[in-house]
């Protein structure tokens, strides 16, 4: 407003902005340049170099002497270490402590008379005055140039091999129940609290917002025992996926209730007031005037939810077995980072399978995002 | 495949009985204590103990999930506090007296402390700043929306982003992640940052700061909207420059809604046990609370007294700012 009259300072802001979102942005952006490289790549190199081409140390093992060819009177083994590609050979060598002796194309003596030729497109020779034995071909170290390989392969290594597929599955199966089976039942208790008459009802608003803030903690451990003798007295597992919705039910409540509450405090009274004359009663009232309008914050919660379900990991560590069948992505990533720490290529596109769904969820419908969290929170003070 | 249709059938047969319920219950309200058609005292009499009664019907099941999944545990866990690791024998205190001797319970406090220190100051900081410098330019929204993003990751996906920005290769090999690479570009040398005991509590931090901007700047955001464009034309036409508009028109206005930022981050930072266990699982001394009560609770086939006993005490932290949050409340319903 006042900055923009001056335009120095309006340069200022727009770069200080620009270097923010790019701070916040960078890391994610890193992990989804990394979950598409190729492996070996993402191994030797930074995400940022992934569109140069990197260098690579590798070894590769020439023919064995079977297939020698006599030409000129000389014997030679010639093949290509490079299969295909645009990769470029820079240097070479045959022993392991000086893999790099010769520049690609000169010849190196490898004794006995025989000379190994590595030309920078890969392509080896191994001349020899006499007829080579063995049965195993020479040892190769080479450097290569690699030009940058994106791929998919990493994604359908983590689907299949590292269970994240079936992950993916569990928690779609726990999130999407946790998320619609509150609403309903938040939304009779939010009427209640916002427009019928009751003694206690002023009471039973404060315990909902005081029950917004308890922690997590204090229910874990008085749930699992009761989760385990319920389990035992009716002889099912403790650990399933009712009891998982359930909690995530009860935990949502609060908020729920909450932002529904303040949602429905804030319609028209007239509304319900000319509705009442007519004769409906609370409960036509509800169904077929309150619900309709409050689907914005219906919207709102749900995404909340949704999020909450499909990110939360503590739940699910406690409520839920960690089978093949009921271990959540969160869960998953957590034992592929003790599993496979080293593993980049693994753990990136994993991760990026994990925050996809939130991802979408989120640049989809931000504006009820944004309405409920203005909603949970301003409201407070 | 199969699991997801059973999920989706068990929603629709959870939806449906929420449905049979909320209607079963008001149509036989209605039937047993009818007030349509009818006249006189009865119908009044009716009328008004329908009233008395459907709105517990409503509340039923909401006050019932409330109180097992919530209310019951709350007290359960205190109880359970004072008794040993089964949870059989009364042992007082013992449990806390065990806690404040331990060292790694200290350790887990003074974490916590510095998470509280740094986590909701430095996210309310920077969702100020940012709220106020996109304010002013056409591209605001979009630059709001990126730095927002990271509010829909879960912990878990952004300790995997942060620990590859962190990682580590031995000195003189070339650094795949980026801070090492940024510290050897400009001469330094490489370090496994999340194993330096102190400092790897603030590499930590940096993961929830920068999930939580997003929000404080959207909320922080909305009220730098609603300050009343008056008083800051007021302002300039008394000559005042940016920077004082912003520090002394608009922050003391928002002060509410700084506070309400300020106390929402920090129950989430009490409460903060995904990322601690998904880049240290507490080693190179970075353990908070959370994280250790949760270790207490499987440890050695577990130990309930002590895990409880860790869970009050986070409860115990969190309770001024319920109170706080109760009287708001309480304030805000008078004006309704």
């Amino acid at each position: 407003m006042i900055a923009s009259s001056r335009s120095p300072l309006v340069w200022v802001v727009h770069i200080s902005v620009i270097l923010l979102v790019v701070l916040w942005t960078l890391p994610t952006a890193g992990l989804l340049i990394s979950s598409l490289r190729d492996k070996d790549q993402l191994a030797v190199s930074g995400w940022w170099t992934a569109l140069s081409t990197s260098s690579q140390n590798l070894t590769g093992r020439a023919a064995s002497p079977e297939s020698q060819v006599e030409r000129d009177g000389k014997f030679v083994i010639a093949g290509n270490l490079l299969e295909g590609g645009n990769s470029k050979v820079s240097a070479f060598g045959f022993r392991p402590l000086q893999p790099t002796a010769f520049p690609a194309g000169t010849p190196a003596d490898i004794g006995d008379g025989q000379t190994l030729t590595v030309k920078d497109d890969g392509s080896y020779e191994i001349v020899s005055p006499t007829r080579m034995e063995g049965a195993r071909g020479q040892r190769i170290f080479y450097t290569a140039a690699i030009p940058p390989r994106f791929t998919f392969d990493n994604y359908r290594e983590v689907m299949r091999a590292e269970g994240i597929g079936a992950s993916f599955i569990n928690s779609l199966t726990v999130a999407i129940p946790a998320t619609i089976i509150p609403i309903l039942v938040a939304a009779f208790a939010a009427y209640a609290l916002a427009w019928m008459k009751f003694p206690g009802r002023a009471i039973l608003i404060a315990v909902v917002v005081g029950l917004l803030v308890v922690p997590l903690q204090m229910s874990l451990i008085p749930l699992l025992k009761l989760y385990n003798g319920v389990g035992a007295f009716l002889g099912v597992p403790a650990k399933t996926y009712v009891g998982i919705w359930l909690a995530h039910m009860g935990f949502g409540l609060p908020l729920a209730i909450y932002l529904l509450r303040n949602y429905m405090a804030g319609l028209p009274r007239e509304i319900m007031e000319s509705a009442r004359v007519d004769g409906a009663s609370d409960f036509d009232i509800f169904i077929k005037i309150i619900l309709p309008l409050s689907f914005p914050a219906l919207a709102s919660f749900s995404i909340f939810q949704f999020l909450w379900t499909w990110n939360d990991l503590l739940v699910a560590m406690v409520f839920l077995g960690t089978g093949n069948n009921e271990l959540v992505l969160t869960g998953r990533l957590v034992n592929l980072l003790g599993s496979r720490g080293g593993n980049w290529e693994i753990l990136t596109a994993s991760a990026f399978v994990t925050i996809i769904v939130p991802l979408i969820v989120f640049f989809t419908l931000q504006r009820y995002l944004v309405r409920g969290l203005l909603a949970g929170s301003v409201k407070g003070g | 495949m199969q699991q997801l249709l059973f999920a989706i059938a068990t929603m629709a047969a959870g939806v449906l009985a929420c449905a049979a319920y909320f209607f079963g219950t008001n149509w036989i309200l209605d039937k047993l204590f009818p007030s349509k058609g009818l006249t006189g005292p009865l119908a009044s009499r009716n009328l008004r103990i329908t009233n008395a009664i459907r709105p517990w019907l409503f509340l039923g099941p909401a006050l019932f999930s409330l109180t097992i999944y919530l209310i019951y545990p709350v007290i359960a866990s205190v109880w359970l506090s004072l008794h040993d690791r089964a949870g059989e024998n009364f042992v007082g205190l013992n449990n806390f007296i065990w806690m404040f001797n331990d060292g790694e319970f200290r350790q887990s406090i003074y974490n916590n402390f510095l998470w509280l220190l740094v986590v909701p100051a430095a996210a309310t900081f920077f969702g100020l700043i940012i709220a106020a410098l996109t304010d002013r330019i056409w591209w605001g929204n979009i630059a709001k929306t990126l730095i927002f993003m990271p509010m829909a990751i879960s912990f878990v996906g952004a300790s995997v982003i942060w620990k590859f920005i962190y990682d580590y290769r031995a000195e003189g090999t070339e650094q795949i992640g980026i801070l090492n690479a940024i510290v050897v570009y400009f001469g330094g040398s490489p370090e496994a940052w999340v194993t330096l005991p102190f400092w790897n509590n603030f590499f930590l931090m940096v993961i929830l700061i920068w999930i939580q901007t997003g929000f404080a700047m959207v909320i922080l955001s909305a009220a730098l909207r609603g300050i009343p464009e008056e008083t800051i034309e007021a302002a300039v036409i008394d000559g005042a420059n940016g920077l004082q508009i912003f520090f002394k028109i608009m922050i003391p206005q928002m002060w509410g809604t700084i506070a309400v930022v300020w106390t929402t981050i920090t129950i989430l930072v009490l409460k903060v046990f995904d990322i601690v266990l998904a880049m240290t699982n507490g080693q190179w001394q970075s353990q908070v609370l959370a994280n250790l009560m949760f270790d207490w609770m499987f440890r050695g086939g577990g130990d309930f007294g002590r895990g409880a006993a860790i869970a009050v005490i986070i409860m115990v932290l969190v309770i001024p700012i319920m109170v706080w949050n109760i009287r708001n409340a309480a304030k805000e319903m008078e004006g309704h």
